[in-house]
């Protein structure tokens, strides 16, 4: 009986448990893209010095749900000269191969879909990059010519683009000397210092690299309305065109959060090692009680009786988040006692908390590069791609490498590698300025030369 | 048993999806058929627990080459009867390579066994409850037995991209 039930229970935890945590992600990521796409249109609104999305429940809150809504019952064509069923098929790729180089991610010390893969980081970077079918048949399916040339375009892009972001990511994992997301990063808070710090570099390329990626401005060439109404997008509409909508920023989700996982520490809270910061533990929930806070001051001030008890209701769900978040924090303090039981809580919840809190900062940095940098050229996208980045991502390469095997002589470890990764990030800067400055001279004689005509939209 | 399902589903799905590579007459449906098959090619090296063979197949194969292809085919946009006529011409040609290669492998099956050292070799299997640390592995294995091949191989990969980037510099 014993056995039985053991085996059960073995039996749950293999199959069920990562099913049942990759149906939460799917039903839950449309919710969340809607609301970073909110959150993108309040930020874009705010720069323009506009309000934005208003009518929908206060502050617009409940704008994505209408969105959605609305996409979900209108009108689905299909063009008549259209290949139907590639058609069909494209944009299910897109957001399939999204959703499927999420298993590989985790999110906190046990919240991982796929348990413990030795590829880990290639798994995600190489399932991810399937999307780009999606892309490329939907584009040609449409028979339109603009939606082929959004498909050219996005094609030559993220080709050229990968190159110098596997090289970038190449930089990182020198460091981490293992694949699988987990031990990357365990090597992190071993070593006490994120890989950010210690290849800057690399970073800053896999943050171009990874924006030319997911077709964002100021690199969204493929879709880019001035010059081709809609890009691979133009014929699309309704279910198939929000799939296509919910693709890129899963895309976008996923490439924030391998740049988290790889450079920024993954779910370690900042200065993990560092006795004397522990006061950072007080941050998340302090940051929901703020929040909280703030919902319950702006309430009175909302026209409509509805909207004063929805602000409250979601001023009531930060105080929850809140407690559940301070909850690990005060009970070994007022309990010592239980200090080794509340420990794998606090490792899940804080851990989750610090991962989303990264990524989303990652992300916040995608909205405000998009709405300050004005579109590239697409000659001008390829040039930074072939003739700067990747020869800036080789080098990289070669220059951590040494720094490397410098540290390992010197027996640095930690904060004390900085001491020959900075000068090492330094070459590389100077190799940079060296390519730019040969590109300036070389580049003024043969303008726009870099790519044939027919990208020129 | 739940093995040879998985390696029989996966086969299935490639032998499949290659016949119809073959016969169908629309290029970008051949292309998206060759996608299948070495996607299912992919999926039988993880049955095989070789899962960075596996990641590799799909990287480099599927999100590298066959990007390459399907760009190229949408770019040259021939036409399709064109593209019948030039390859029509080999019927015969094809007809004898692949007797020739099914009987080689079939005379491959028929051995294997009867002779010491003759037909396929019996490799031993992985354990099936965890995968082996197949990068490292890899790694070990390039970097120490096979060294100088994969520095020549790298080398020469490398020279091709700065080649590449260099030729489409000088375009004037």
């Amino acid at each position: 009986m014993q056995a039985v039930i053991q085996g059960t229970i073995d039996f749950l935890k293999l199959y069920w448990v990562p099913l049942l945590c990759g149906v939460v992600i799917v039903a839950v990521l449309p919710l969340i893209v809607g609301y970073i796409v909110l959150v993108e249109r309040k930020l874009m609104a705010d720069m323009q010095a506009r309000l934005g999305p208003m009518r929908v429940g206060p502050h617009g809150l409940l704008q994505p749900i209408a969105d959605a809504v609305k996409l979900l019952i209108k009108e689905d064509i299909i063009p008549e000269n259209a290949d139907k069923l590639v058609f069909w098929l494209a944009p299910v790729l897109s957001v399939g191969a999204g959703l499927l180089s999420i298993a590989g991610l985790a999110f906190g010390p046990a919240f991982q879909i796929a348990q413990d893969i030795n590829i880990g980081i290639l798994f995600v970077v190489g399932i991810s990059s399937l999307g780009i079918f999606g892309i490329v048949l939907g584009g040609w399916a449409s028979n339109s010519n603009y939606s082929l040339m959004g498909a050219l375009r996005s094609s030559a892009q993220l080709v050229s683009y990968e190159t110098a972001a596997g090289m970038a990511l190449v930089s990182g994992l020198l460091f981490a000397g293992t694949l699988n997301i987990k031990s990357i990063v365990e090597a992190q808070q071993e070593q006490g210092i994120w890989f950010g710090m210690l290849a800057p570099v690399a970073f800053f390329i896999y943050v171009v690299a990874s924006i030319a990626e997911t077709n964002r401005a100021p690199f969204d060439l493929p879709e880019a309305e001035s010059e081709l109404v809609a890009g691979y997008m133009t014929e699309f509409s309704g279910f198939r065109w929000s799939l296509y909508f919910l693709a890129e920023y899963t895309n976008m989700i996923v490439v924030a959060s391998v740049a988290t996982t790889l450079f920024l520490g993954g779910w370690l809270r900042p200065f993990a090692r560092v006795g004397w910061m522990n006061f950072l533990d007080f941050f998340p929930p302090l940051l929901m009680l703020a929040i909280g806070g703030y919902c319950v001051w702006r309430a009175p001030k909302q026209p409509a009786r509805v909207q004063q008890l929805f602000m409250l209701a979601v001023a009531g769900l930060c105080f929850v988040v809140a407690l559940v978040l301070a909850a690990p924090v005060i009970v070994p303090l007022a309990r010592p006692s239980l200090a080794g039981a509340v420990k794998p809580f606090y490792a899940g919840i804080h851990g989750g908390f610090w991962f989303l809190f990264k990524v989303s900062a990652y992300i916040y940095l995608f909205m405000w590069l998009r709405f300050t940098v004005p579109r590239y050229r697409f000659d001008q996208l390829m040039r930074l791609g072939w003739h700067f980045l990747i020869p800036l991502s080789i080098i990289n390469v070669l220059v951590v490498g040494v720094a490397m095997i410098v540290g390992a002589y010197f027996h640095l470890q930690g904060w004390a590698m900085l001491l020959v990764t900075t000068p090492a990030a330094i070459i590389a800067l100077i190799a940079a300025l060296l390519i730019l400055a040969i590109e300036q001279k070389g580049g003024t004689a043969q303008e726009g030369s870099a790519a044939p005509d027919f990208y020129a939209g | 048993m739940l093995d040879k399902v998985i390696f029989y589903f996966f086969a299935g799905i490639a032998v499949g999806s290659a016949a119809l590579m073959v016969t169908r007459r629309n290029v970008v449906h051949s292309a998206i058929f060759l996608i299948t098959a070495l996607l299912a090619t992919a999926g039988i090296f993880l049955q095989l627990r070789a899962e960075f063979l596996f990641i590799v197949q799909i990287i480099l194969y599927v999100g590298g080459i066959m990007v390459l292809f399907v760009f190229v085919i949408m770019l040259v946009n021939l036409d399709v009867s064109l593209l019948q006529l030039k390859f029509a011409r080999q019927k015969w040609v094809a007809l004898i390579v692949a007797l020739v290669l099914g009987g080689q492998v079939g005379v491959m099956f028929w051995s294997s066994g009867k002779m010491p050292g003759q037909g396929f070799p019996v490799l031993n299997a992985a354990a099936a409850n965890r995968l082996p640390p197949n990068a490292e592995e890899v790694a070990k294995s390039l970097f120490s037995s096979y060294l100088l091949p994969f520095e020549i191989a790298s080398v020469l990969l490398l020279v091709a991209m700065i080649g590449a980037v260099v030729m489409a510099k000088k375009r004037t």
